[in-house]
């Protein structure tokens, strides 16, 4: 897989669902038209600002609160094309390999990256090159089962196998 | 050694005999359930993976509650989707405007969630059924399509974080101080991705309502879920009205919790949680220099019948300040009809108090009582992120029943206290017949 490139646009800790894509927004639903509200109350002009690829690089507990999926459908349609934090809240996780938005946790990367450097990603590895500075990050390892979904082709199609292969749950 | 109850719940429902924090486990759901903003996107990804029946439809429900009554056409087009996939398939537990309520409300009083279930919601407030002594978390929706479709879905065994509080509450301190109380020592993240055990004597001595407003909240600490063991509080709730059966689990005396807590029920005072995170917490004495705007008492969190009894009990002959809007909304038809009954809306409307339809309306800042900018309100609702009522420069102040109603009086963040409202003892402090307790 070839790396991902892009300008970090960073951010702090405790990034909600609701800064992420506001509720006023929830009476919309695809990516597209989420977009153009994506990040609105954090910056109002992120929106415009942000290009296809850029990478958002945030501080602890990214994407607590809601459960809406509209925020990394919000994210994915504006272009971003990962998010590297230092952790995530739970359901943001859960909804982002649902969704097919890569998220990758790297501390240390995150203390080394400011507004605006240049990264390069390669999700395989799971490195982090901050081309600006020239330093070299290494995110966690994807928990195997997160692996297994991601092979799988996403969450549906995991469980669209087993339901074919009556492998459910015994009573 | 023994297992808490979370993962007894989950060895259940997982077909094993024990599993262990860190397991990864598929497992059956007694219930699914989706509200008008997630359903509708995990409606579109069913049928783009191709589904086209769901697993069983007595097990799904589908509630309209965040924009309901259809606050513009967007929403109203959200809902129908909604109503006619429950239509196609067969959906028992759809429920419109004049039957429904908040969902995490409505599913308790209705008998659909109890006891020993693993409920999986598109709704991050879904942990609320733990008060029950359940397993229910909060998902996305294409977590809830899978559900929809396979009847199970994948958890990583959490670890249990204990937090025990012994002791007798203080004058008006309710489960929504307790929550606060908590979220404010630990954090917004410090239970991530955790199992919240609630116990102790002042646990054991709250109410339901009280007990699922503290379940409601695990999710602002970052929590998978809450859960609070069942006892005979939660027997005599479950008792005629849960559908099923129950499955009474505690956790054993010998099990691994990973973090304990301990704390006196006596220092955990009427709190508020400031803009912008529910840790940001004061005691309320100490705000009362805040003037505001609006209050909203209502929500999945606090708009249960105990919540309207303890306004209603600060409000009654009393009057809404003039700067301030007070929103009043029963959180289902039942407890409308019941605080109708019990004249507390007479009382709320004599107050000057607008009453509205069941509806989340506000809370997540969708319609029924929006912010402007620089606006401020006190709202017994659980998020108090930026622009989360409105305005991203507007701000919410987060309370409990009591402290929202005395706020509302007062134009200003208030205690009962303050505003001059006293119990007349010897009746145990209580305003609520023991025998009403638990009774919504």
């Amino acid at each position: 897989m070839t790396a991902l490139r892009g300008k970090a646009w960073t951010f702090g800790r405790d990034i909600d669902t609701d800064l992420i894509i506001p509720a006023r927004y929830l009476n919309m639903k695809t990516a597209e038209e989420l977009a153009a509200h994506v990040m609105e109350d954090a910056d109002p002009t992120f929106a415009v600002k942000v290009q296809p690829g850029d990478i958002v690089v945030a501080q602890e507990n990214f994407g607590c609160g809601s459960s809406r999926e509209h925020a990394p459908l919000a994210l994915k349609g504006a272009g971003v094309s990962v998010v590297i934090a230092k952790s995530f809240a739970r359901i943001f996780y859960r909804n982002a390999f649902n969704t097919g938005l890569p998220i990758l946790v790297a501390p240390e990367a995150v203390d080394g990256i400011r507004q605006g450097d240049e990264l390069s990603v390669d999700l395989e590895t799971g490195e982090i090159v901050n081309l600006t500075t020239g330093k070299t990050y290494r995110a966690q390892p994807l928990p195997p089962f997160m692996r297994e979904l991601v092979e799988a082709g996403g969450l549906l199609p995991y469980l669209k196998k087993r339901l074919a292969a009556n492998q459910t749950v015994a009573d | 050694m023994g297992m808490t109850m979370t993962e007894k719940i989950l060895a259940r429902a997982a077909g094993k005999e024990t599993v262990s924090p860190g397991d990864l486990v598929m497992a059956k759901l007694d219930l699914c359930l989706g509200n008008d903003v997630t359903a509708p996107v995990a409606i579109d990804e069913f049928e783009k993976a191709g589904f086209e029946r769901v697993f069983d439809p007595e097990k799904i429900a589908l509630i309209p509650d965040h924009f309901t009554p259809n606050k513009d056409i967007k929403s109203a087009a959200l809902v129908k989707q909604m109503r006619e996939f429950a239509a196609k398939h067969g959906i028992t537990h759809y429920y419109d405007v004049g039957r429904v309520g908040i969902e995490h409300a409505f599913l308790p009083e209705q008998g659909l969630v109890g006891p020993g279930d693993v409920v999986l919601g598109a709704d991050s407030h879904t942990c609320t059924y733990g008060a029950l002594g359940a397993f229910a978390t909060g998902v996305g929706s294409t977590d809830l399509a899978g559900a929809m479709a396979t009847g199970e879905a994948w958890f990583r065994v959490p670890e249990t974080h204990r937090y025990d509080i012994e002791g007798i509450l203080g004058e008006y301190v309710t489960g929504k101080d307790i929550i606060l109380f908590i979220i404010g020592q630990i954090g917004v993240d410090g239970a991530l991705y955790k199992a919240m055990e609630f116990t102790g004597s002042a646990i054991r001595g709250l109410s339901m309502d009280s007990r699922f407003t503290i379940c409601n909240m695990a999710i602002e600490a970052g929590g998978k879920s809450g859960i609070i063991a069942p006892d005979e509080v939660t027997k005599a709730y479950v008792e005629g009205r849960f559908r099923r059966e129950p499955r009474y689990y505690s956790s054993d005396p010998d099990c691994w919790y990973e973090k304990s807590y301990f704390w006196k029920a006596e220092e955990i005072p009427l709190m508020v949680a400031k803009p912008h995170l529910p840790s940001n917490t004061q005691p309320a004495a100490e705000l009362d220099s805040v003037k505001i705007d609006q209050v909203v008492i209502g929500s999945c969190t606090n708009g249960r019948i105990e919540d309207l009894r303890q306004a209603a009990e600060i409000l009654r002959g009393r009057k809404v300040h003039k700067n301030v809007r007070l929103i009043v909304i029963p959180a289902t038809q039942a407890i409308w009809k019941q605080a109708n009954e019990e004249g507390l809306l007479d009382v709320f409307v004599e107050a000057e108090a607008a009453v509205s339809a069941p509806t989340c309306g506000p809370c997540l800042g969708g319609h029924m009582g929006i912010l402007a900018e620089g606006e401020r309100a006190v709202a017994t609702t659980n998020r108090n992120f930026v622009g989360r009522m409105g305005h991203p420069g507007s701000e919410v102040y987060l309370a409990g029943p009591y402290v929202a109603a005395a706020s509302a009086v007062a134009g200003h963040i208030a205690t009962p206290e303050q505003i001059g409202a006293t119990r007349a003892h010897g009746s145990d402090g209580d305003p609520v017949p023991a025998a009403e307790r638990g009774q919504a």
